[in-house]
């Protein structure tokens, strides 16, 4: 059992990890073909794993419903939403329009989804706002560069800005493409090599704790 | 005085003489400027282009007087093996003066002519279909104005390979950190190595103790990528040690998910913790729950469960996007200790301003080493550090080199700035 539950994948993890980092270096088409291929397998197991995560989702808001938990009419909004669109959708054979006309299934998605979506992305701007004012408090030495240099480059972004105060284009420049590029290229080089030393303990074994923890 | 203007008028005749004579140099010359025919393009070399997939073909030719933004080359090619350049298809054209081999891409090792000399490289696209194993046959003409010299056409097929050279300097690389990781590793298990210290992680403990005092959840998110994505596998590791401690507080976790299999993942992660921990039975499978594969949806849901359940300590490792300040934003507003470790880096400034702790991109990969302290975690890190350290000897000398190189207009430095080229 135990070979099963640890040896197994981590001789798959080993083989998979060792032959798809030398496609990197094949360009013969039976390379690429693999790697297509092994692509269309993961979306095949994605598909089986979303019936994995609602399952999940339904069990979890039917104990809230069940109980009666603080917030179970939340859980039964879901319930009736989540079950209306599949009846929608199955109704309208998954199709969001038909000869140009649109189905009740495109109906809920371009009316009901866009815009909730829409609302969350736009609550954006205040949350920014909000971060911004706190942030740029200058308690504190770092604050206060940071508020300076915020204050450059929004100066230095807008038209207005860069009217009042001209300098403010090119400083917010600099330091945009230098101070700015600079530092994000030095996280950028340490997070490949984080990257790469994480995906050789995962494919050697020596990182296992993704299969269950333990070190057996 | 008699001899000395005999002699003056016998060099005239000479240098006459040697002007007249059609094969002279200095006549052929003459020649070259005012005829109207142009010669064609020379040493014409047409292979399959090394390290693709046999879907291109590369010619090679030698440079020639006319070389101008004047002039043009076109690329004639036609199936099988035509003789007859007029029956061949003119597949691109571009002005004489450019696609010379020091300007391809290529790295020296791969280089197949001087630098000097023309290239081209021919591929699928836009009108031309190679197929590979295919014969064709291939040429070059010069055109400027009316004129137009036809190289000798030559034959050609395309061929896949199955090594591309112009990247193992990557391989080599990749082969040379490997071999640092695993001897930094050798060397953890028999030298104790030092750590500095990680603010954000010293916090996980702090804030687990402060959830349990007071009685509230820890929230735990593992970013919006799926378990192919390494900043999602170390998530789930560190998952693993705050679930530990958790258990051992017999604190309630709750990790929303954002795809099934790493819910999937994560729950295995936990229960094993939970099973170290010797509190097996705290376990609770709906701790790890999938919510959906939606953004702002799954964003929504996150910021419901902060404002209704209000956890003490909340945790986002992973990958994130435009999400981020929305959920450590409404985070903040709860009063919850708020721990962040991400490698996006364009995340990073409203981690930084929102949370109380960040762990900044390669910290992200240390915080399963620095909660752990095994020594081939530690030893990874020690490894990482020899792999930087090389990063920025490599940066200074190839500044040093490039600058010496332009300075000097010198071609020997791309000798060296080459193998560190495209490196990805």
């Amino acid at each position: 059992m135990i070979f099963l539950r640890r040896q197994v994948p981590l001789l798959i993890t080993l083989i998979t990890g060792l032959v798809f980092a030398a496609q990197y270096y094949i360009p013969h088409p039976a390379s690429e073909q693999m790697l297509t291929s092994v692509t269309k397998w993961l979306q095949i197991i994605g598909g089986f794993a979303l019936v994995l995560g609602v399952s999940s989702l339904f069990h979890v808001h039917a104990i809230k419903i069940r109980r009666k938990e603080a917030g179970w009419g939340y859980s039964f909004v879901l319930y009736v939403s989540m079950l209306g669109t599949i009846a929608v959708g199955l109704w309208s054979n998954g199709k969001e329009a038909v000869d140009g006309a649109m189905t009740s299934f495109g109906w809920i998605y371009n009316f009901m989804m866009v815009p909730l979506q829409g609302t969350m992305f736009a609550i954006l701007a205040f949350f920014i706002a909000s971060a911004a004012y706190r942030s740029f408090r200058a308690r504190s030495r770092e604050a206060a560069v940071l508020l300076i240099a915020a204050v450059i480059v929004m100066m230095g972004r807008v038209p207005l800005g860069e009217y009042l105060i001209p300098l403010s284009g090119d400083l917010s420049q600099w330091i945009l493409n230098v101070l700015n590029a600079s530092v994000r290229r030095a996280i950028l080089i340490g997070v490949s090599l984080g990257t790469v030393a994480l995906s050789i303990k995962i494919i050697f074994g020596m990182e296992r704790s993704y299969l269950g923890g333990g070190k057996e | 005085m008699r001899v000395e203007r005999q002699g003056w008028k016998t060099s005239v005749l000479l240098l006459m003489a040697v002007l007249i004579q059609p094969g002279s140099p200095v006549f052929a010359q003459y020649q070259d400027q005012t005829k109207t025919t142009l010669s064609p393009p020379q040493d014409i070399r047409a292979f399959d282009t090394p390290s693709d997939g046999g879907d291109s073909v590369t010619l090679i030719w030698a440079p020639a007087a006319y070389d101008s933004a004047a002039t043009k080359y076109q690329i004639l090619l036609s199936e099988g093996s035509a003789v007859d350049p007029a029956a061949m298809k003119v597949v691109a054209e571009f002005p004489a003066n450019q696609h010379y081999v020091r300007e391809s891409k290529w790295p020296w090792w791969t280089r197949p002519a001087a630098g000097d000399q023309h290239q081209f490289t021919l591929r699928n696209g836009r009108g031309v279909e190679l197929k590979s194993g295919t014969a064709y046959s291939i040429t070059v003409a010069a055109v400027l104005s009316d004129d137009r010299g036809i190289g000798m056409p030559v034959r050609v097929t395309p061929q896949p390979n199955w090594i591309n050279w112009n990247q193992i300097n990557n391989l080599v690389l990749a082969l040379l950190f490997g071999g640092i990781v695993l001897y930094a590793i050798g060397r953890a298990r028999t030298k104790e190595i030092f750590l500095r210290r990680i603010p954000g992680l010293d916090a996980v403990d702090e804030a687990i103790g402060r959830a349990t005092e007071l009685g509230k959840p820890i929230l735990y998110l593992t970013g919006a990528h799926d378990m192919s994505d390494p900043s999602t596998i170390a998530a789930a590791v560190i998952l693993g040690r705050v679930a530990k401690r958790t258990a051992a507080y017999e604190t309630e976790l709750l990790v929303p998910h954002r795809d099934p299999m790493t819910m999937a993942v994560c729950q295995e992660i936990t229960k094993q913790a939970y099973l170290e921990a010797g509190k097996p039975d705290l376990y609770k499978d709906d701790s790890n729950f999938f919510i959906t594969s939606d953004q702002f949806s799954y964003t929504a849901a996150v910021d419901g469960i902060m404002l209704r359940k209000k956890p003490a300590a909340n945790f986002f490792m992973g990958a994130y996007f435009a999400e981020a300040l929305l959920l450590t934003e409404t985070g903040a507003s709860t009063g919850a200790i708020q721990i962040a470790g991400t490698d996006s880096d364009h995340q990073l400034p409203f981690f930084v301003t929102t949370c109380d702790y960040t762990l900044i991109g390669e910290e992200l990969y240390a915080a399963s080493a620095y909660l752990s302290r095994e020594p081939v975690q530690v030893g990874t890190l020690l490894g990482q550090d020899i792999g930087k350290g090389l990063i920025l000897c490599i940066l200074v000398a190839g500044t040093a080199l490039a600058t010496l190189g332009a300075l000097l207009g010198a071609q020997w430095p791309q000798l060296f700035l080459d193998v560190f080229k495209d490196v990805k």
